[in-house]
This record gives C-alpha cells, structure tokens and sequence, in this order.
C-alpha cells in the first residue's frame, strides 16, 4: 500500500482538479470543447481520499462526473483535455468524451447504476484470477434510484466480491434533489444487504481519507464488499450554466465547506501558493498541448470499430 | 443420434475442460436441474467453482459478465428465457457493446450471452418471443442462432473461446430436441458450406434438382420447417428451391450486401423468401430484402416474407400455431412467387 500521503500532496491533488474543472467551465462558452461536460467542483475530497489509498492493478469504475476520480486516479491532464477537445491524443481518441473514460485499470460510463453490477464483476474476476486488486466503485445519491444497484449490492454481498461502494451524496441529482428521489435512509440499503456501511459528513480529504483507509484495508483482509456514504457539496452546476439553486445558498456551502479552504489550514501560505502556482501553469500547459494536438484521423472510427 | 440439447452441453463442457477462464452464471443452473432447459446440466457437479447459480437478477447478472469479461475471463451467461433479454438491453447495448470502440480499441468484452426463443410451447406471451432482431444491428454485437446442419455445440463452444466480441447466442427451444442431422439424414441434399468470417452459412438443394426459381432463407428452427417445404415444393409442387440457411445473424456484410452464399444462389434464382419466427415488420427479413434489392435491383424479380403474426403469442394451442409460421405458409407464399 502506498505511504499515507502528507498534506502537501494532498493538497496537490484536490487543487489540481479545482483549476482543471475551473480551466473547464471557462473554456466551455468559449467553444474549446464539444458535447457536455460534468465538473467536480466542491467533491475534490472524495476522489482525492479514496484514491490515495490504491494499489497497483486496483480497479475504479467513476461515473458521468468522473474528471476528478481520473485525475486522483493518477490520469494525465493533457490527455483528458484533449479527450474533451476531441483530440487524437485524448484518453480515448475522443471516441469517449468526457464521461467515458479507460485508461489503466480505470473505467468510467454515464450510464447511471449500469456500472454497478459491471464494476461487481470485476471484482470476483481478480477474486477469481487469484489477484490482490479490489474494485471501487463511484455512485451518485441519483444513481441509487436505478434498480440495477440494488441487484448488484445482493450479488456482491453473497458472493463475496471484493468491492468497496462509494456513494457521493451531494444530496442533488442534475436538479432533483434527494429529498425527493430517495426514501429512507442511503446507509441502510447497504446494510439491509450486510454490506458494512460507514457514513461521514465532512469535506476534509485527511478524514475521508483516513476513513477510506481503514475501509480499504478491511477490504482487502476480508475480500467482501464495504460502502462508504460520503456526503458532500457540489459548487458548480450540474454540467455547464444549469444550476437551479439558489447563489446564496451555494456561497453559504462554498464558504462553510470548500475542501481546498478546509484542508489549506494544514499548509504554511508560502507552501500552499507554490503549490498553487505549479500546478497553474501545468495545468495551463496541459490546455495549451492539448489545444495544439491533431484531432483524430477521419478513418480513427473504422479501425476501432471495423465496418 | 445427437439431439441439439446435448450437443449443446457438450459444447459448454468441452468449454469448461479446456479453459478455466470459462465461467457460467445464470438462474437456476445447479444439479440435478441444470438450468431451466438442462443446457447446463452437469457442469455444477463439475465444475461447481465456475457454475455460479444466481439470483433472479438478468440485468446483474450480464453486468457481472461484462466485468468479469473485461477483465480477462471467458463468461457465459444464461438467461431462463429469451423475453427476459429485454432487463439486459441496457448492458447489452450501453456497456457490454459500446465498451471496445468507446475506449479506443483498449478493451474488450468476450461475454457469451446464450439464451432460448421461440414459441410453440404454450409458454404464453411473455415466454414464447423470438426477440433477436431487437438485438441485430447492434454495433460491435454478435449473434448467432445454431441449426440442425451443424453441430450447435461446437459453434457454442468456440464462440465461447475464440470470439473476442461479445456474442448473443440464440437457441430455438423446439430445436433443442431435434437431432443435429449427419450425411445419411442429409442424404437427398446436395449442401456447400460457405465459412463466413466466424460461423457457417449452408446452402442446400435436393440432389438431381434444376436451377433454383426460388431461393429460401431462415435461421435456426425455422430453417427446418424450409427444409421440409422445400422437399414438398419439388414433390408436390415441381418447384424448386435452394435453401440459404445463415449461423450468424449479424453483423452482415459491410456496404449493405447480402451475405455471399444467399447473394449466388439469388443471382440463380431471382426470387427471395425469407422465413423468420419473429413478428413480420422491420426483422430480419426485411434487412435481407433490402439488401437484395439494393444489390440485385430489377433482377429481383419477387420478394416475400413469412413471419409471425404482429401480436402477442397465444397461449392456446390452436391460436399460437396460427399466429406463428408453418410449412403451408411457406408452401403458400412459393407458390405465389413462381
Ligand atoms: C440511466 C441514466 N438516466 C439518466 C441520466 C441523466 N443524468 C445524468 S447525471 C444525472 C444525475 C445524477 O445524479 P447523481 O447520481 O446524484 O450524480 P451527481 O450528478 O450528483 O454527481 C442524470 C439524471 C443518465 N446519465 N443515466
Ligand atoms: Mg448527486
């Protein structure tokens, strides 16, 4: 298992999908990209907690707001740029787009819930295959309205898959919000299939990561399936400029809960703004090489998928 | 000699002996049961690591395929009946295909989805459907339908291992009794066998016969009730025919061709019946005229469907071999034709 890793690279992470997503939702009116886009705004401490705590060949399965996962996946800023621009050198050759990305042992789909028994599967084939690898799987309070979850938490808990759910409840599903999607309590359908469930409410990665820690490690001694609810605050609109809730309400989160105020207490100022300052201009030259990569050939599509 | 059923278990077990990356899940799978049509039976007993019976989930359970195929194993998954493949179109159609071009080339999915069609049973209308063609045209999914010419487990068998797509295998419940016919049943045909890029299409005709007037198509079951009007139309009817019967459904040929066995024989015969079990609009059967208009223009000189009724099977015994296609519908429609 990699070191617990310190504030600084922490910090390094959650920022770096602040200024992609931030790089996103500029460059969005300006025509840079094409299609739709989901951003990570506000969730930072989620992909960033959980993810630190991979291993080599561990498998994560993301979901339509899936940039940030990618990107505390390890994934390369330039190539999901481009995959956004529709770029030759983007994480799929621009046949995924933004919300359908594979890179590594890394997969992502829009399609809400049809992960679960999927990423479910790749668990019990390492289980299988004899491999250490474990599964984690990204759902959104919104996607726990598709009953293919609910098929998939039975099948992972009777056979033992060695699967950890993650659940970012936002408590907004595009504008519904959970209030009136979702009955009952989110932590108990997990427990009604004895899938042991641990629920937080904060937006500080070194808790989420601490509690995605022990998750993990149980995970990976016991080799059945755990849940980790991790509530939390989406800034931004659900894609772009399409946020139905109230600018106040959203300010009062973002002052209260910003997981990059939260966590920059941790960090002497001078750190955190040369940090700040590196990671801009990566970001920007990941933009600028992706801006100036070829699109793909016009016969790409045929090669992948032959007539 | 060796009914389609057996064939067909000994295709999954000649599977399992010799790759252990061959998974099987599906409802209802164990010993003595052996799943609902007894494809399976055995293969619990043996391999009772691999054969994981489930719970009645069909969604989930092609979803577990799909990521277990994703990651380097070689699952079968059963579904209990055909009509069910409806909970799995969206990982048929969303993941399990979209997933190799979707991730530019870097993934693959070889998932084997095998399940029985068709009616004349008196299941009744919700387990009697011939559903295939809402799967065809599916891009990056392949679908075979096994017949009585060939032996159906060992088309089974290698699309479980050397297909790297996904594969929909479609088994007509009244084939699984029928014998898999060996040269003396064949005795009065005269057969080529064309390879195809991955299963077989037969072209058969009676020994001694003339030029074909008509050229006949049907898959699966239904390619034995061609068989036998074909015989009656040269007998009773001094008309005849060449019969094109086709393994995989899909993909066709690109640029919109017929498959080249149906297209020489049509070049032959200039008329074209197609004979299907399901409804009669937009299925397979008109892809096949369409092609053969496209690539054959006014040399067609007569196109015809017989299909099933456009409505829901009748459980009633008199009713559903109304509404589902026979040897006189065939007879019929030849007729008319010539
Ligand atoms: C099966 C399906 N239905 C509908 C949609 C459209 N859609 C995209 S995101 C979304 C809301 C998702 O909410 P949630 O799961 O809470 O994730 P969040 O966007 O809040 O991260 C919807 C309805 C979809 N992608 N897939
Ligand atoms: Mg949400």
């Amino acid at each position: 298992m990699r070191a617990m890793p310190d504030h600084a690279a922490l910090y390094r992470q959650l920022y770096t999908i602040r200024r992609f997503e931030e790089t996103v939702l500029d460059a969005f009116p300006k025509g840079a990209f094409y299609g739709t886009t989901h951003t990570y705004i506000g969730q930072e401490a989620n992909a960033v907690g959980v993810l630190a705590h991979l291993n080599e060949g561990d498998i994560v399965f993301s979901n339509h707001r899936c940039h940030g996962h990618f990107i505390a996946y390890g994934g390369d800023l330039r190539a999901l740029f481009a995959e956004l621009m529709g770029k030759a050198t983007g994480v799929c050759g621009g046949l995924g787009g933004s919300q359908h990305l594979h890179w590594k042992d890394f997969y992502s789909n829009g399609v809400l819930g049809s992960t679960a028994p999927i990423a479910v599967g790749t668990a019990l084939a390492e289980k299988q295959k004899g491999s250490d690898a474990i599964t984690v799987l990204f759902l959104g309070d919104g996607a726990l309205g598709e009953g293919t979850v609910y098929e998939s938490l039975n099948i992972a808990s009777l056979w033992n898959a060695p699967i950890l759910f993650v659940v970012e409840n936002n408590h907004i599903a595009q504008t519904t919000p959970t209030e009136l999607a979702l009955a009952g309590s989110l932590a108990a359908r997990f427990a009604a299939f004895g899938i042991p469930v641990v629920e937080m409410d904060s937006n500080d990665v070194a808790k989420i990561s601490s509690a995605a820690q022990h998750e993990l490690a149980e995970l990976r001694a016991t080799r059945t399936p755990r849940a980790l609810v991790l509530n939390t605050t989406r800034f931004g609109p659900h894609s772009k400029g399409d946020d139905t809730r109230d600018p106040a309400y959203i300010e009062e989160l973002r002052t209260r809960l910003d997981p990059l105020t939260l966590h920059a207490a941790q960090l002497p100022a001078s750190e955190r703004q040369a940090i700040e300052s590196e990671v801009d201009t990566a970001v920007a030259a990941a933009y600028a090489q992706a801006e100036a990569d070829p699109p793909p050939p016009a016969n790409h599509l045929a090669k992948v998928a032959p007539p | 000699m060796t009914s389609v059923l057996e064939s067909l278990n000994r295709g999954l077990h000649a599977a399992f002996a010799q790759d252990g990356r061959v998974y099987l899940i599906g409802e209802d799978l164990l010993d003595p049961y052996g799943g609902a049509f007894k494809v399976s039976r055995g293969l619990s007993s043996q391999y009772p690591q691999r054969v994981w019976t489930s719970p009645v989930s069909e969604a989930a359970i092609a979803g577990v395929g799909a990521g277990m195929a994703l990651r380097g194993l070689r699952p079968v998954v059963e579904l209990m009946f055909g009509d069910f493949s409806t909970l799995v179109a969206d990982q048929l159609i969303n993941s399990i295909t979209k997933f190799p071009a979707m991730f530019n080339g870097a993934a693959s999915v070889p998932l084997v989805i095998r399940t029985p069609m068709g009616g004349r049973r008196g299941y009744g209308p919700t387990h009697s459907q011939t559903l295939e063609k809402l799967y065809l045209g599916i891009p990056g999914l392949r679908v075979l339908a096994p017949n009585t010419l060939s032996d159906p487990g060992e088309l089974l068998r290698r699309a479980i291992l050397e297909q790297d797509d996904p594969v929909f295998f479609i088994e007509n419940k009244v084939l699984y009794p029928k014998p898999v016919l060996d040269a003396e049943a064949l005795a009065d045909f005269e057969i080529q066998i064309a390879d195809g890029d991955f299963a077989p299409t037969h072209t058969l005709r009676l020994k001694g016969a003339p030029a074909p007037q008509l050229t006949l198509t049907a898959y699966g079951y239904m390619a034995e009730l061609a068989r036998e009007a074909l015989t009656r139309l040269a007998f009773e009817h001094e008309l005849f025919c060449e019969l094109v019967v086709p393994t995989q459904l899909a993909p066709l040929p690109a640029a919109g061709s017929l498959e080249p066995s149906l297209a020489a024989s049509l070049a032959q015969s200039g008329r074209l019946l197609t004979i299907e079990e399901g409804t009669f609009s937009l299925g397979w059967g008109a892809e096949q005229l369409a092609r053969a208009a496209q690539q054959f223009g006014s040399r067609l000189l007569a196109a015809r469907r017989v299909a099933a009724a456009e409505a829901p099977i009748p459980a009633a015994r008199t009713l559903e071999e109304a509404a589902l296609p026979s040897v006189e519908d065939i007879l019929t429609a030849a007729r008319e034709m010539v």
